[in-house]
Order: structure tokens, then sequence, then C-alpha cells
């Protein structure tokens, strides 16, 4: 119950984290270049990539529910669906970012470090590993303006059973501005790619 | 849309076209002004060697990098006002290829069909004669890594191909290929223009490719147009044919020097040990009477050489150095 909410943003993170690396190799042997002179928006090009990259990431967390399930984890559906939403949210977020960052660098030794400095303190700070409750104030207090923690306490509560409270409303709409947020700067990312 | 455009009009107009890249706060001028006319239905070879501003002019032409300054119509639409219409007639086959390893051949084209809006049964239709015609019709099923090089080349050449361009732009396309690979790629692309009419625009560093393949070659050197004509006017540009004579001994080499530079037409032979290098207008026909002259002054040669002149001669002419450097 606890466990789980965890578990899938910890895969929404990384799983959206890593796609950079694909986009890295693509360039490298031109597949992005033969796209950028197709007459395709440049917003559909990274989108589909990110959409592909959700599709994959939900269908994971579908089959981690499935294993809790028999585990003995007890959620009602509706709240299995919503929860896939918002860990579709965040997929997608990361994904977007790591497009962007993975062209910019264009390079695995420059991505994978950038990458695992962006990870770490967002997993740390997102009380995943261990409950924020036994941290000192400070760092609570620095894991509260980590939107990623609400977007984990959005997911426990809808995995209790809550709809419609303040804790869940925070997190899916923090989800949805760091979507609309990553989509924008890989968007700039990519128009920039042919100035 | 633009106007059809017809044989012989201009499918490339480039006036000026710069581009400057900043690096570590200095600026490095990749491109410095180039003027670029192609007409419809030419072959066009763009040489240069290694770093002298090919792709990047390349680039900057297919809509993949702005121009710093100037101005090009390329396929009928304006680079800088309308890339999207440039970029629906124009096909670009780039030096690093175009597909993944992983990825199979078929649905790889159809997928970059989809980027132009084609239609899937348009597209796998387009797909399938494309292949055919270059080669690769058992290809479709196969995982693009497992192709060999030359048909990984022919593949992306299929990919530039599948939207019908009147234009195809191909960077480098013979690189890291065997002799007779690159021998029936240049089949291929001569098939281009003869059979289907498209106009094609080649950069090379290879002096055989573009001498074999083009109409009409530019030739780039550091970022700037040092010269433009066909392979054989740009060859006139060399001061003839060369002559090379190998002596038995150095004493044999100075005579015959002397003996070289009072024939008609030829230039001051150059000696080097052993042997004596100097210029004609018309090999061919300077050899005997060379030959005659030298019994006559009672010196053997023990080897002779006449050779036409080669892009690389017109290269080292234009520029003082050469390709291969």
């Amino acid at each position: 119950m606890v466990f789980v909410p965890g578990l899938l943003v910890q895969l929404g993170i990384f799983g959206g984290l890593f796609v950079g690396f694909g986009i890295i190799a693509e360039w490298r042997a031109g597949v992005i270049d033969r796209m950028m002179v197709t007459p395709a928006s440049r917003t559909a090009l990274i989108a589909g990539r990110v959409l592909r990259d959700v599709v994959v990431l939900v269908a994971q967390a579908i089959i981690l529910i499935s294993c809790a399930f028999l585990f003995g984890l007890r959620v009602p559906l509706w709240a299995i669906a919503a929860g896939l939403v918002l860990i579709g949210l965040l997929g997608a977020a990361f994904s977007f970012l790591s497009y962007a960052f993975g062209l910019i660098t264009k390079s695995e030794d420059a991505f994978a470090p950038l990458v695992n400095s962006l990870a770490l303190p967002v997993l740390l700070l997102s009380g995943i590993l261990l409950p924020m409750s036994l941290a000192p104030a400070w760092l609570q207090a620095l894991a509260s303006i980590n939107p990623f923690k609400h977007v984990v306490d959005a997911l426990r509560a809808i995995f209790r059973g809550e709809i419609g409270t303040p804790e869940v409303a925070l997190g899916v709409a923090l989800a949805a501005v760091l979507v609309v947020l990553g989509a924008w700067f890989g968007n700039r990312v990519f128009e920039g790619q042919t100035k | 849309m633009g106007a059809e455009i017809q044989a012989g009009q201009a499918m490339i107009e480039a006036r000026q076209l710069k581009r400057d890249f900043k690096a570590r706060g200095r600026t490095i001028e990749a491109v410095r002004g180039v003027d670029i006319d192609v007409a419809a239905g030419e072959i066009v070879g763009f040489l240069g060697p290694n770093g002298a501003g090919k792709t990047t002019t390349l680039k900057m032409l297919t809509t993949l990098l702005r121009p710093t300054d100037g101005s090009a119509t390329v396929a009928g639409f304006d680079l800088r006002r309308d890339p999207q219409g440039v970029r629906r007639n124009i096909g670009y086959v780039g030096q690093a290829g175009s597909t993944i390893g992983s990825a199979r051949a078929g649905e790889e084209i159809v997928s970059h069909a989809r980027l132009y809006g084609i239609d899937a049964a348009t597209a796998n239709d387009r797909a399938r004669n494309l292949l055919a015609a270059l080669d690769l019709a058992d290809v479709w099923d196969r995982k693009c890594g497992s192709l060999s090089g030359g048909q990984r080349r022919r593949l992306d050449i299929v990919m530039g191909l599948i939207h019908n361009p009147r234009l195809v732009f191909l960077d480098e396309p013979s690189t890291g290929l065997d002799p007779q690979s690159r021998a029936n790629l240049w089949t291929h692309i001569r098939k281009l223009r003869d059979e289907l009419g498209t106009t094609v625009f080649i950069t090379t560093h290879y002096m055989d490719e573009a001498d074999s393949l083009s109409d009409r070659l530019l030739i780039i050197d550091k970022g700037e147009i040092v010269a433009e004509g066909t392979p054989a006017e740009l060859k006139k540009k060399v001061r003839g044919d060369t002559i090379t004579l190998t002596m038995r001994e150095e004493k044999d080499a100075t005579e015959a020097a002397g003996v070289a530079g009072l024939l008609a037409g030829a230039d001051a032979p150059a000696t080097d040990g052993h042997i004596v290098r100097f210029h004609v207008s018309e090999g061919a026909s300077t050899l005997p009477v060379l030959l005659a002259e030298l019994a006559r002054a009672g010196i053997e040669a023990i080897g002779v050489e006449v050779n036409r002149p080669t892009l690389d001669d017109v290269f080292l002419t234009l520029t003082g150095r050469s390709l291969r450097d």
C-alpha cells in the first residue's frame, strides 16, 4: 500500500529519464537528421516518441500492479486507473526532459552523469526510499519544494482510496505542469537542432 | 506549391550563402559566401577536402542549418521563407546513414514515408518499387544492421527518394565502401537521373567519383568555391599532360632535362634524382619525338610515363595543395 506507489513513481522517473540514451544512438545513426529534413512537425517528432514511452511505461506499471495483487495488494479498480494516469504524466514529463538533454549533450558520457545527478536527489527527496517523516526538519522543508514528493503523496492517497482531496489535486496538477514544461523545453531543443 | 520545374531551369540558386560557427568565443567561418547554381536534371559534384565546408553547405541547402547570411531558392522554394516547401521537394541522404541497426528495412521506409504524410499503402508500393530498382528486393524483412555496407547505403537512398523528390542531396555516399560497391552505387545514382529525372547534388572528396559521376563540378576549399565546370573543362586548367622519365643515372637525368626542355610546347622540366618530370600540351604525340631526340643524344630512358591530368592536379593547380593532404 505504501511501497507500491513509491515503486510506480520510481518506474516513471527512471523509465522516462533513460530514454535519452536511445535518441543519442538515433542521432549518431543519422535518424534525427533524416527526420528533420521531412516536413513533419517538430512537436510531433518528439511527442510521438514520448507517447510510445508512456505506452511502454503503463504496460510495465500494469505488470507491477498485477504482481502486487498476487502479494495481497487490494486497491479499487478506479484507483489503479487514476494511478496509471498519474504515472503516465510523470513518465511523459521525464521522457521530454530526457530527449531534450540527450540531444543537447549528444554523448552518453555526458548524458549519464547528468541524468544520475538529476534522478538521485529527486528520488531521495520524494520519500520513495525512506519516509520523509524520519528526516530532519531542513530536509523535510527541502522535500516539500520537490514536486515529485507531492506526486508520490498523491499516488499514495489515491491508493488509499482518496480522490478529490487537496493532496491528490496538488499532485496531479504538478504532474500536469511538469508535462507542459517538459514538452515546451523538449520542443525548443528539437526546433533548435536545425538552427 | 511551386510551379513544376522543367529540365534546364534552376533547381538550386544560392547567393552568398554563409555560415559561421561560434566555438569557445571564436567565430569560425565554415562557409564564406558561396554562389551555387544547379539546373534541373543535372548531376552536380561538390568536391573538396575534408573540412572544406561541403557538409555545412549541404546542411544549409537542406534546411538542417540556418544560413548566417545569404539567400537560396531550392527546388523552387525560398530557403528562409518556406523551409517546409523545400523539405517537401528534396531528398537528403546524410553522411551518417539514416537507419537504426535493429529496425526492419521495410518498416523503416514506410514509417519514414509517413512523415511526409504519405499513406501506408502508397508508401508500401513505392518502397517495394524503389527497393527493386536499387537491387534490394529481398531486404524488406531484414534488420538494417544485417545488411552489407553497400546495401545499407542503397537503403538510405531509397529512404531519401520515398516521396519522389525532384532534387536529391547525397552527402559522401560512397565513403567506407569497397570498390565494387562504389561502382555499383554510381550506376544506381546515374539511373536516378536517367530514369527518374531526379536532379542530383553529391558531395565527395574522391576525385574519381566526382570525375565519373558528375556532369558538372563545384570545387570548394576553405569555405569558398574555387572553381566550377565540367570535369573536362577543369582539367584544361592544368598545364596539359605530364611526362615522367626515369633515367639510369643522375647525370643522364640532367642531360635528358636539357633535351626535353627544347621540345615544342614543353615547360621547364623538373629533375629529382633519376627522375625528370615536365608538362606538354599533347603527351601522346610528343612521346615519339622525345624518344628519338633522347636516342640522338645517346641517352637511354629506362622508364617513360604519360599521365592525363586528374582532378587532383586541378585541385593542386587551384589551391597549391593536394586533395589527399
